[in-house]
């Protein structure tokens, strides 16, 4: 084990990938000479290369494209992007391409790639930096989307992705780049994908999250026990494939569920998970599924204003004593 | 004329004064069926009646295929009819291990390098035959065999590709050269700008080619762009680009050639735009007798690539009336043999719909099949 930050474990995966597999290179803006605009990259240019450390022109749809040809004829791209907002100029190839490329060949073809890149809020970035992207993606079979929490789970499921067969989306966060934890040093050491995480075991009421929402989780959990209430998180971890199984495990022990994301509350993963919990363990519920999402507004850039729109501790414990009936 | 490989021979151009992009033409077949003297073109007789062949074979086949979407017994075709000649020509300079990424019109690339006609005609019925297993629009075909991907309908996306290809054979050094094609109207999108620009920086090994047939569907080249030549565009991003007769085989043998073995040599990428006419509909979806002349169609006509090779070979005495007969006669009864055999084929069966959205079929798609399977199959449909 080895204390990393996020970033560093983020690197760490994709040195330990590129270093087991000469077919995966790294390429993106700013990831070579400038060590990446995060510095998630920093030291790779030096250590691979420019052959394997790409530094691109700006154009996401671009290198997304031209990485998803090369994975068509045998390598194994990571494609970072500064954000993940900025991928939605790559959408079209993502969409049409990465997604469907095995299906529409019938299986001939398959794009193993890995698009990573900081994902929703990262403070006072105003509201086209500030999207949480797995909403649009996670809609689309054929694409896999992972968003971790934690500096193990970011190394463990990174390597995972690089590893996949297909396309999968890892959604990392800047605000999460500087979070510590312990990390396996053991290169074989993979955290499967589809598998949820019981980041804090509970029996009243399950918070159910994933990506730094789990932290914020995992604080009103703190402040509920103060108050006597034993709170579950469960971290997805994966949004696609999702650990269905995991949610309705949770609820059928506790029976009131809450679901805390970064994102528009309007469709997108937490109405999905609230659907599959209505449908899956409808007779175990004792409260409707409570969702707490960003409001439904493009985010402002005034502190005080952005902090009211995303979801916070306060909105999440106000949605707990919703479902617990507490006034 | 660019100086070549052998001196005092005129070859294929690269970019020279003759040729510049923005007004010359690069033409080797003469209106009275000569090859331009003093041109190296490098493309055998034999294979100039390869190329025949194939030109021919394709025609027919369009025109079978077009019947049938007329008929209710195929749902979509493009067919190619009046620019066979860059497609065909561009097949036969390749070697095996080079890519194909194209456009709408280049499937028959496939066929040239030695995919079968039966898998190939089973593509436009969608059914059991179909490598793609039925879920690829007619027009769109693949095959891995053939080192051919499918063109996505998404104008221009496969540039990107092909130069992400040709960057892999770059970096792994393993020689192949990767062709990408392209409409005139795709070089209206970004990712013509993206491939050219990536393809100019990185100086991978692959060869543009755009079909400029002068319709983008109803709308013009005149209405696409305000550049006299869409070749003039390559030299923007500092790449070598030549303009070329598209319905001149010998021409574009000779231009994809030195294209080609340039980009193998480590050269680079090259841009070709190759100036044809879309003689037919866009698809089988399309009038376009509503926005354009019948008079402009007879003009192109008379530029038919077909009737210009087929004046060159009997010039050349490789070909007379009776073998071009025979010709016809062999390939119709083989297109017939195919259709009649892949028509008779079954659907896909019903649960293959959930294989390959993924490498591995994942838990909700093993139990939506499972479901499936467990209903009626519908009428028709035995699979499954």
């Amino acid at each position: 084990m080895s204390t990393l930050r996020y970033r560093d474990a983020v690197r760490a995966a994709m040195i330990e990938e590129m270093e087991r597999d000469e077919r995966v290179f790294l390429v993106g803006e700013e990831v070579g000479h400038y060590q990446g605009a995060y510095k998630v990259s920093e030291g790779m240019l030096e250590r691979f290369g420019p052959k394997r450390v790409i530094d691109a022109p700006i154009t996401e749809s671009g290198f997304t494209g031209i990485s998803i040809g090369a994975a068509m004829v045998g390598l194994r791209p990571i494609v970072e992007y500064m954000t993940w907002n900025f991928s939605a100029v790559a959408f079209d190839q993502i969409l049409n391409n990465a997604a469907k490329i095995r299906q529409m060949s019938g299986g001939q073809f398959s794009v193993p790639i890995v698009l990573r890149a900081p994902n929703a809020s990262a403070r006072q970035v105003g509201s086209q930096h500030s999207h949480a992207m797995e909403h649009f993606y996670a809609q689309v079979p054929g694409l896999k989307v992972l968003a971790p929490a934690t500096p193990a789970d970011a190394k463990g499921m990174l390597k995972s992705a690089i590893r996949d067969e297909d396309p999968v989306l890892f959604m990392e966060s800047e605000t999460l780049y500087n979070v510590k934890g312990e990390v396996p040093d053991d290169p074989e050491l993979l955290v499967p994908m589809g598998v949820a995480n019981v980041a804090r075991e509970g029996k009243d009421v399950t918070i159910i999250a994933w990506s730094r929402l789990t932290h914020v989780s995992l604080e009103a959990a703190a402040a509920l026990e103060k108050e006597g209430i034993s709170a579950e998180v469960i971290d997805l971890r994966s949004i696609r494939p999702l650990d269905e199984e995991a949610i309705v495990k949770s609820v059928r022990k506790t029976h009131r569920a809450v679901v805390a994301y970064e994102g528009w509350p309007f469709g997108g993963v937490g109405a999905e998970i609230s659907d599959r919990i209505q449908r899956l363990a409808f007779d175990d519920l004792d409260a409707p599924v409570l969702r707490v999402s960003t409001l439904d507004y493009p985010m402002p850039y005034n502190a005080k204003l952005e902090q009211h729109v995303i979801p916070s501790v306060p909105r999440i414990l106000e949605a707990v004593n919703q479902v617990l009936y507490r006034s | 004329m660019s100086g070549g490989d052998a001196p005092g021979m005129r070859t294929a151009p690269t970019e020279g004064s003759a040729t510049a992009p923005d007004l010359g033409l690069f033409t080797v077949l003469q209106d009275d069926g000569t090859a331009a003297p003093g041109v190296d073109h490098g493309m055998s007789l034999d294979l100039a009646m390869r190329a025949y062949r194939e030109i021919k074979r394709l025609r027919l086949l369009d025109a079978r295929m077009i019947l049938l979407q007329r008929q209710g017994r195929v749902g979509f075709y493009g067919a190619c009819t009046g620019q066979e000649a860059t497609p065909i020509a561009t097949a036969l300079a390749l070697a095996p291990t080079d890519w194909v990424f194209p456009a709408l019109r280049e499937s028959v690339m496939m066929l040239v390098r030695g995919f079968p006609l039966r898998t190939y005609i089973a593509q436009v019925f969608g059914n059991s035959g179909d490598n793609q297993k039925g879920r690829q629009q007619p027009s769109h075909m693949s095959g891995r065999a053939a080192n051919q991907v499918s063109w996505s309908s998404c104008i221009g996306t496969q540039l990107p590709q092909a130069v992400g290809a040709a960057w892999a054979s770059k970096l792994r050094g393993d020689k192949a050269a990767v062709i990408g094609f392209l409409g005139d109207g795709a070089t209206s999108e970004p990712d013509f700008h993206i491939a050219l620009n990536f393809a100019g920086v990185y100086r991978v090994p692959c060869v543009v080619i755009c079909q400029n047939n002068h319709w983008a569907i109803s709308v013009p080249t005149s209405r696409q762009t305000a550049s006299a030549t869409l070749a003039v565009k390559g030299r923007a991003y500092g790449i070598p680009s030549v303009r070329v007769d598209g319905n001149d085989v010998l021409a574009i043998y000779s231009v994809v050639s030195a294209a080609v073995a340039r980009a193998r040599a480590g050269g680079g990428p090259t841009f070709i735009e190759a100036l044809t006419y879309r003689i037919g509909a866009h698809s089988t979806s399309d009038d376009p007798t509503r926005y354009r002349s019948q008079e402009e169609v007879d003009r192109w006509m008379q530029r038919d690539p077909l009737l210009r090779l087929r004046r060159y070979l009997v010039a050349q005495g490789t070909l007379d009336d009776g073998l071009d007969a025979d010709l016809e006669k062999t390939m119709n009864a083989e297109i017939a043999a195919a259709i009649s055999e892949v028509e008779a084929l079954p659907p896909p069966a019903r649960e293959s719909i959930f294989d390959d959205v993924y490498a591995e079929l994942p838990w909700h798609l093993r139990e939506q099949r499972e479901e499936l399977l467990r209903s009626q199959p519908a009428p028709g449909h035995s699979g499954g």
